[in-house]
């Protein structure tokens, strides 16, 4: 088939796969070709839900560009994700940078480029660390927080309630909790960047006696924009998968409050797996556009 | 004289016939798998009409309600509110349908992390009212249900009856033409309930409103199918019973098994049945 320049046909390939798959799903449904208790079965359930988180993002992506929109609500699910989470990620960060430069110190200074330290800490964290231990920590967070609002939202019939006073949930719910995911996960990533890299040069300094302005100076030598680009890139998709993964997994919770607790872990083991897959994806396409091959 | 084509140009009065029903359904099945929910139903509420649904748990009563609201689609069979056909219509085009719907969920369903006050306000924001349009309003409907004193409460520091009757607020406010209950007397201590029911009356005998009112109780059959209120020249609220002078015609049961009425009729007509399931659930056996 001819494939050019990632579309297919003139649409987007990530569509068409979805089509596909969709297509794929309702075939083997019709004519019975698998039971529901057969072997097909988690392939048609991946299928199934990889459609309905699609489908999911689409009419959130749909909704931003009419009313009514939920700015106050959008706001105060920024303060709970961005403010509410800054903690965490800052210690993680910070300790992660430490921990970086406490390994690779004396690897390096058995090669004599200990002067290096900063240019690996920094590489590290800020093209793949930094993004995806925020991600990882705000979709254990977030991830549940969201799953579990939702999940008791719709066990207790208050969706039901929503939708019955005219109002519609994915507006109302899913695109301010989205929206504030994709907007602060990359300022959140930079913060945790930063505290990484401030966490390295306190152990090169305290520990390894390097002196601090030669580990700022490796830092600032070794930073490409490409890094910094791709370092904010990622976050975006992270903030995506885990937005749309617990909005989805909370509002098909069902089985009241036991369900509630699977929908929220099905929540966080997703999320956490797809910015894993995803950062491989992504960190090989980020290769390739920003030229990243080389250090 | 009188222009007697001047006349009938000013006052058209709609016959009785053609007048269109506040809910109708027209052979609607619904099965989940393998499991039929709703067996060719049909059924039509009146308007100012006030149906009770009775029937056991799992019978298809509350599947009803939410064919009405559109949270759910039938398999087959029409569903119309107002004239209007709903059935194929999608959540957009439902929203200007559902804002002429209040309902009453079974266990209130208030959003818990909003006041009450603004819990009841809910639909007048969504609408984009006035301000002080909307304080007036939220305060009117809070003294319909006795919860003035309510009003600043969070919904996890009410009773379950306080919490219903905030669910019913919530669901008036707007001045809705169909009103919906879900079994809201379920788990709520006998006094409760009653002021449950003469909320129903209220809207049915003073508001002219539509409603539905699924139930399993009979106590509930008795207080709506036998009452009826009046307001005095003081303006107070009175419910009086229906006696030999008067027959309720505006309140009817329908009786559900297994996705399929078994009973449409009067209270009188209901005790009289000769089916042996009607009369085994009167009776309260199995």
């Amino acid at each position: 088939m001819p494939i050019k320049n990632g579309c297919l046909f003139g649409q987007p390939s990530f569509f068409v796969v979805c089509r596909m798959l969709a297509f794929i799903v309702t075939f083997t449904e019709r004519f019975q070709l698998v039971s529901p208790k057969g072997l097909m079965n988690p392939f048609i359930r991946f299928v199934s839900e990889l459609q309905e988180v699609s489908l999911l993002i689409w009419r959130a992506f749909v909704s931003l560009f009419s009313k009514p929109r939920y700015f106050s609500e959008t706001i105060r699910q920024m303060d709970m994700i961005g403010v509410g989470s800054l903690p965490i990620v800052l210690l993680t960060g910070f300790f992660t940078g430490g921990v970086l430069v406490l390994q690779a110190f004396p690897t390096l200074q058995y090669y004599s480029i200990q002067n290096e330290a900063g240019h690996s800490v920094a590489t590290s964290l800020i093209r793949e660390l930094g993004p995806v231990l925020c991600a990882l920590m705000v979709s254990g967070r977030i991830g549940a927080a969201i799953s579990a609002e939702l999940g008791s939202m719709v066990v207790s019939q208050q969706i039901d309630a929503m939708r019955a006073l005219g109002t519609d949930p994915i507006r109302r719910l899913v695109v301010p909790r989205i929206t504030s995911l994709v907007l602060l996960l990359p300022l959140l990533t930079v913060a945790c960047d930063i505290l990484g890299l401030i966490g390295g040069g306190v152990v090169a300094s305290t520990i390894y006696n390097q002196d601090y302005h030669v580990f700022a100076t490796s830092v600032r030598v070794g930073i490409t924009t490409s890094d910094l680009v791709s370092g904010l890139i990622k976050p975006i998709f992270f903030g995506l998968i885990i937005g749309s993964v617990g909005c989805h997994k909370g509002l098909s919770t069902s089985g009241g409050t036991a369900g509630v607790g699977r929908s929220t872990t099905d929540a966080v083991v997703i999320a956490s797996i797809w910015v894993i897959i995803f950062d491989f994806f992504l960190s090989k396409a980020l290769q390739y556009l920003l030229d990243l091959g080389q250090l | 004289m009188f222009d007697d084509n001047k006349i009938e140009d000013t006052i058209k009065i709609e016959p009785f016939w053609e007048i269109v029903p506040a809910i109708e359904f027209q052979d609607v099945c619904l099965a989940y798998d393998d499991k039929i929910v709703l067996d060719h139903i049909d059924l039509s509420v009146r308007r100012g009409e006030c149906k009770i649904i009775l029937g056991r748990s799992g019978g298809g009563k509350s599947t009803i309600i939410r064919l009405i609201l559109g949270l759910l689609k039938p398999d087959s069979g029409r569903v119309l509110v107002d004239g209007e056909d709903i059935t194929d219509y999608t959540e957009v085009e439902m929203m200007p349908i559902r804002q002429k719907i209040g309902m009453v969920f079974q266990e209130g369903a208030l959003f818990d992390s909003i006041s009450v006050y603004e819990n009841v306000a809910y639909r007048l924001r969504e609408q984009e009212r006035d301000e002080a349009e909307i304080d007036r309003e939220v305060r009117r409907m809070l003294e319909f249900v006795d919860l003035a004193d309510a009003v600043d409460k969070m919904p996890i520091e009410l009773s379950g009856g306080m919490r219903r009757r905030v669910g019913i607020a919530r669901a008036l406010i707007g001045d809705p033409s169909i009103v919906l209950f879900d079994e809201p007397t379920a788990g709520l201590d006998p006094p409760t309930a009653r002021t449950m029911c003469e909320l129903a009356i209220k809207l049915r005998d003073l508001q002219d409103v539509s409603s539905i009112f699924v139930t399993h109780e009979m106590n509930n059959v008795t207080n709506l199918c036998s009452e009826y209120a009046t307001v005095s020249e003081k303006g107070e609220v009175h419910f009086e019973k229906e006696g030999d002078k008067l027959c309720l015609i505006n309140t009817e049961v329908l009786m559900m098994r297994n996705g399929q009425i078994i009973f449409n009729g009067t209270d009188e007509q209901l005790q009289a049945s000769d089916n042996q399931y009607v009369k085994r659930f009167i009776k309260g056996e199995r």
